[in-house]
């Protein structure tokens, strides 16, 4: 991938930036809110990036990512609970938690294809909802409180709100990296290929299932990757967190920003929730504006806000 | 006596979730459009319903009226914005219904207020009634039952003994084939659209007064009815009224009988929670199950 | 492209507000207002404001200022809205939260920062017991109280058998272990529902009615409650069986259960004709500054919550800064109370009666409720004595 100087490049080296000097601004204008809102941010970004692996360049449609973010944030909680409060074991349980459970999900529902797969994640993350919903040790339907946040040793204090804030924008970037070195393999380029073309796959010789199922189990772990940071900085775990509505306003998030757009989900991320906080604060009808802006997007601005970049540039 | 009753509850809920599920599957099958709003629309013809039955003060009145209301709104709905969406990829149809359901359940709330509405039944309707000695059972349910099966025969009838209705399976097992014999399609489309709606509003309308007329009271049972669809085989009337019973019948006597069934194996209390969990996720690992031992459904349509 | 730089501009203007007027009470008001619970949260605001009015809109001379959040019944939501509240509008005072899940996961943002937070609602256990706080009032109850008066009405009624039926979520159980907890007589059966999907209770009532229990006893809030006591009336229970209940029918749900609720009891901390004067002031002024609608307890206990805070204010002579001395005071209670006075347990949850509730036809041929008798005297919660607070 060669590096061009072009108004979406410009615009996500701006965006970048500003992320990193953040912190400065908050220190400097006492604003400690601004921090707090951007952590859940890049938080959701990382959430909706992991979706876009799937989703942009696998092709699979998952209406279920919501449950990675609930299992890894469910990994950290019960941990804390039951008094294991490392988070060199909470964080490794809760990959691994979210790994499995896309590696299961992913085997049934693959055999799937289509709206049939958008039905069957949905159906195995209500399940999940309903399974969290049932847990009366943790607290069942009312959630669980997390009162000390992991604890990684003298190594970084997740209750310090900067470098709390830096750890998660380090995993946003990690994680971005780690999918643009995915996409661009090898591996990377045969997903691409089967979600544009399977039977021509197939007949080189590909398995594609397994290709697919690999990709979604690296989109799940990232995810549950996502869902410990968001424990972490809600400090509380709850089953609503992992209601269908989650799963698609994550989809929306992606479909916002660009979808297989390297960045893209990170300005979906930042453009939903900055819009749904503003909207909130000018009606309660927030909704209404939302609704149909969506609506909007999808009819007349279908590569998102990526894709209008673009368009610009080519203009 | 038990078990009957318990299974015309089943079949009740089952035939109220079939009305909702076959205007879904027909949009799905034919326009191959997937629509979130449908559980809007169902909405819809509830706060319809109980509008117009307020106004003119007759239940019958109010509920012929809203379904002429929920067609109109369907159609129109088609009109402005759904029809664009044809032939676009199912998570676009998925996206833009999903601003839909924002949109009507915030519109809800501005116009009617957010605190519901009631939806009273006239007196002959809510009187227990002795359907065999010793077993007593709502009027009201048992006129869903009638009504839903009288409408699950007329689409019978409709689809196919009718001209539409050899257009409509044309359309879902080949929609080039129909556009390519001079058919209009679009206004078969428009048709059908509305022609589900229609269904939505009255499912809606039908389960207002058992439930309450609310905001947001679409969402929980659509994704009911895209499971039965699912089950059923997409675009299949046939599989959607099986499927629906199927589920239905599962939903009610899981609950009825799960917990003691439970009982015997754990403790009472563990029991009781255990139970309302367990059987509400049965329906989607009825599903779950379906689509990996049949990954198209029960009864697929004729393959595109 | 130009839109979205503007866009994004107006959006960093918005967000970088400064905080306004700095000699004002500011108040951060957390409860739902979207969705389909929004009725409760307009009532708690609307009583919230009423209260406000009837100040003068100041407390001890300074003009307060309120900030309504919405928290859309989501618990990282409401925790989100704290956040905003406490860290960029710099509130002295957080009060709402409907729901307990909600209240719980923004409970530890507010006591962190030493920000005093008052539930006008939501009474988990855990808020009365372990995680009471210095900074932490309820002007409300504990879940188990409301339903253990019940069960003791249904002693006092001589009921010998019961059927228990509830939403399957943390505060539909403690419910019905509230009611188990005093009734004396059996307990035939028990179920659960899904919350908050189950729409349809045919197959319950058909247990129930089988069981051969004597009475029925539900918790469906909102309208859960509605949908119940349809299918109870319409299944032709309600001329076999008795019903009670707990936070099933208050005045946003009575207007859609209508005939349906008619003589169905419920046990309640406040019911709108307690005869104390400031309840009379309180209920008279409501329904005329917003017609159609009637006060509920949620109501009730918002403006309970915006007087406490003005007790508070007034014994520091309007410096915020003093949180001991502000705390102490609203130790003490000292305020008229609408539902006449209580005291605080050391957990700060209040001590006091309980009701038992009737739906009446009023003097316009209108349903509405009607203290019937004083079931318990100074109720006070189980958990007390596992908070650590002195």
């Amino acid at each position: 991938m060669k590096l061009q100087i072009n108004t979406s490049n410009v615009v996500v080296a701006l965006v970048a930036a500003g992320l990193v000097v953040l912190p400065l601004y908050s220190q400097l204008t006492g604003n400690i809110f601004i921090l707090t809102l951007f952590t859940r941010i890049i938080i959701f970004a990382l959430a909706a990036a992991s979706l876009n692996l799937i989703m942009g360049y696998g092709g699979m449609m998952s209406f279920g990512h919501a449950a990675y973010l609930g299992i890894g944030g469910y990994a950290v909680g019960i941990l804390a609970f039951e008094g294991i409060g490392s988070g060199f074991i909470q964080w490794p349980v809760a990959l691994v938690a979210s790994a499995l459970y896309a590696l299961v999900i992913g085997a049934l529902s693959l055999r799937t294809r289509g709206v049939y797969f958008i039905m069957i994640t949905l159906a195995f993350a209500q399940m999940a909802y309903y399974i969290a919903s049932g847990m009366s040790r943790y607290g069942g339907d009312d959630g669980l409180t997390i009162y000390k946040r992991s604890n990684f040793g003298g190594l970084i204090d997740l209750s310090n709100r900067v470098q709390f804030y830096y750890l998660c924008l380090g995993c946003l970037f990690g994680g971005i990296y780690l999918i643009w070195r995915i996409i661009n393999s090898r591996f990377g380029l045969v997903v691409q290929g089967i979600r544009s073309n399977e039977q021509r796959m197939q007949a080189i010789g590909y398995h594609a299932n397994r290709y697919r199922l690999v990709c979604f189990v690296i989109s799940g772990t990232i995810c549950g990757l996502a869902g410990a940071l968001l424990a972490n900085n809600t400090d509380f775990i709850s089953p609503a967190g992992m209601y269908w509505t989650r799963s698609g306003e994550l989809m929306v998030m992606v479909v916002f920003g660009g979808m297989g757009s390297l960045f893209g989900p990170v300005i979906g991320t930042i453009f939903f929730l900055l819009l749904e906080e503003l909207l909130s604060q000018f009606t309660e009808y927030w909704a209404l504006i939302m609704g149909p802006l969506l609506l909007l997007i999808v009819l007349f601005a279908r590569g998102g806000i990526m894709g209008l970049l673009g368009r610009f540039n080519r203009g | 006596m038990v078990l009957v009753e318990q299974s015309l509850n089943g079949l009740q809920f089952g035939l109220l979730l079939f009305l909702l599920a076959a205007g879904l599957t027909l949009v799905f099958g034919i326009m191959d459009f997937v629509n979130l709003a449908h559980g809007s629309l169902y909405m819809m013809g509830a706060y319809f319903a109980a509008t117009f039955t307020a106004w003119t003060g007759s239940f019958i009145l109010g509920v012929l009226l809203a379904l002429g209301a929920t067609l109109l709104l369907g159609i129109v709905l088609e009109f402005v914005a759904l029809r664009h969406l044809y032939g676009r990829d199912h998570l676009d149809q998925v996206l833009a219904t999903f601003g839909l359901i924002l949109f009507f359940n915030d519109a809800v709330r501005l116009i009617w207020g957010p605190a519901g509405l009631a939806l009273p039944l006239p007196a002959w309707l809510t009187v227990p009634v002795q359907i065999i000695p010793g077993v007593y059972y709502p009027a009201y349910r048992l006129s869903i039952i009638i009504v839903a099966l009288a409408v699950a025969a007329l689409l019978y009838v409709v689809v196919m003994r009718t001209r539409i209705g050899m257009l409509i399976r044309a359309g879902a097992s080949n929609r080039e084939m129909i556009g390519a014999l001079g058919i209009n399609i679009k206004l078969l489309f428009t048709l059908v659209f509305g022609l589900g709606a229609a269904l939505a509003g009255l499912a809606g309308l039908m389960q207002a007064p058992i439930l309450t007329v609310q905001i947001g009271m679409g969402e929980n049972i659509l994704i009911l009815a895209f499971v039965i669809i699912v089950i059923g085989g997409i675009g299949s009337i046939r599989g959607a009224f099986l499927a629906a019973i199927f589920v239905g019948m599962i939903d009610t006597l899981g609950r009825a009988f799960l917990p003691d069934l439970l009982r015997t194996v754990l403790s009472s209390a563990a029991a009781s929670t255990a139970a309302p969990a367990l059987s509400s996720m049965l329906i989607y690992l009825l599903m779950a199950i379906v689509l990996v031992v049949r990954p198209e459904g029960l009864f697929p349509a004729a393959k595109r | 492209m130009k839109k979205t730089f503007w866009l994004a501009g107006a959006m960093a203007l918005a967000l970088a507000q400064p905080a306004l007027g700095a000699d004002s009470i500011k108040i951060g008001f957390v409860s739902t207002f979207s969705g389909p619970t929004a009725a409760i949260g307009n009532d708690m605001r609307n009583s919230f404001e009423l209260a406000l009015d009837h100040m003068g809109r100041k407390m001890d001379g300074k003009p307060v200022e309120v900030i309504y959040e919405d928290d859309g019944q989501k618990p990282d939501v409401g925790k989100q809205k704290t956040e905003k509240l406490i860290q960029s509008d710099k509130v002295d005072f957080i009060v709402g939260y409907i729901w307990s899940n909600v209240l719980l996961a923004s409970l530890k943002t507010a006591v962190d920062s030493k920000t005093f937070l008052i539930s006008a609602n939501a009474g988990p256990s855990q808020l009365a017991g372990e995680l009471c706080s210095p900074y932490v009032f309820s002007t409300s109850w504990q879940n188990d109280q409301t339903p253990q008066a019940m069960g003791t009405y249904m002693n006092q009624k001589g009921v010998k058998s019961v059927f228990l039926i509830g939403p399957n979520y943390a505060a539909g159980k403690d419910m019905l272990a509230g009611v188990k907890s005093t009734f004396k007589g059996q307990v035939v059966g028990e179920e659960y529902t899904v919350w908050p999907s189950q729409l349809d209770f045919s197959a319950e009532l058909t247990k129930a009615k089988n069981s051969k229990a004597e009475s029925i006893f539900v918790f469906y809030p909102g309208a859960a409650g509605v949908q119940f006591l349809n299918q109870y009336a319409q299944a032709g229970i309600k001329a076999q069986i008795p019903l009670y209940t707990a936070f099933t029918i208050d005045e946003l749900s009575l207007p859609l259960q209508k005939e349906n609720a008619l003589g169905v009891p419920g046990a309640q901390q406040w019911v709108n004709d307690l005869p104390n004067p400031e309840n009379k002031k309180f209920v008279e002024d409501y329904r005329k500054k917003y017609p159609n609608l009637r006060p509920t307890f949620y109501g009730a206990q918002s403006y309970d919550a915006a007087q406490l805070i003005n007790s508070a204010v007034v014994a520091v002579k309007g410096d915020v800064t003093k949180k001991d001395a502000m705390k102490a005071e609203m130790e003490k209670a000292n305020f008229k109370s609408v539902r006449g006075p209580f005291k605080y347990g050391k957990n700060h949850i209040p001590i006091q009666n309980f009701y038992l509730q009737d739906v009446v036809k009023d003097a316009d041929g209108q349903l509405a409720l009607k203290t019937v008798a004083t079931i318990v005297k100074d109720s006070q919660d189980g958990f007390h004595d596992k908070c650590p607070m002195k």
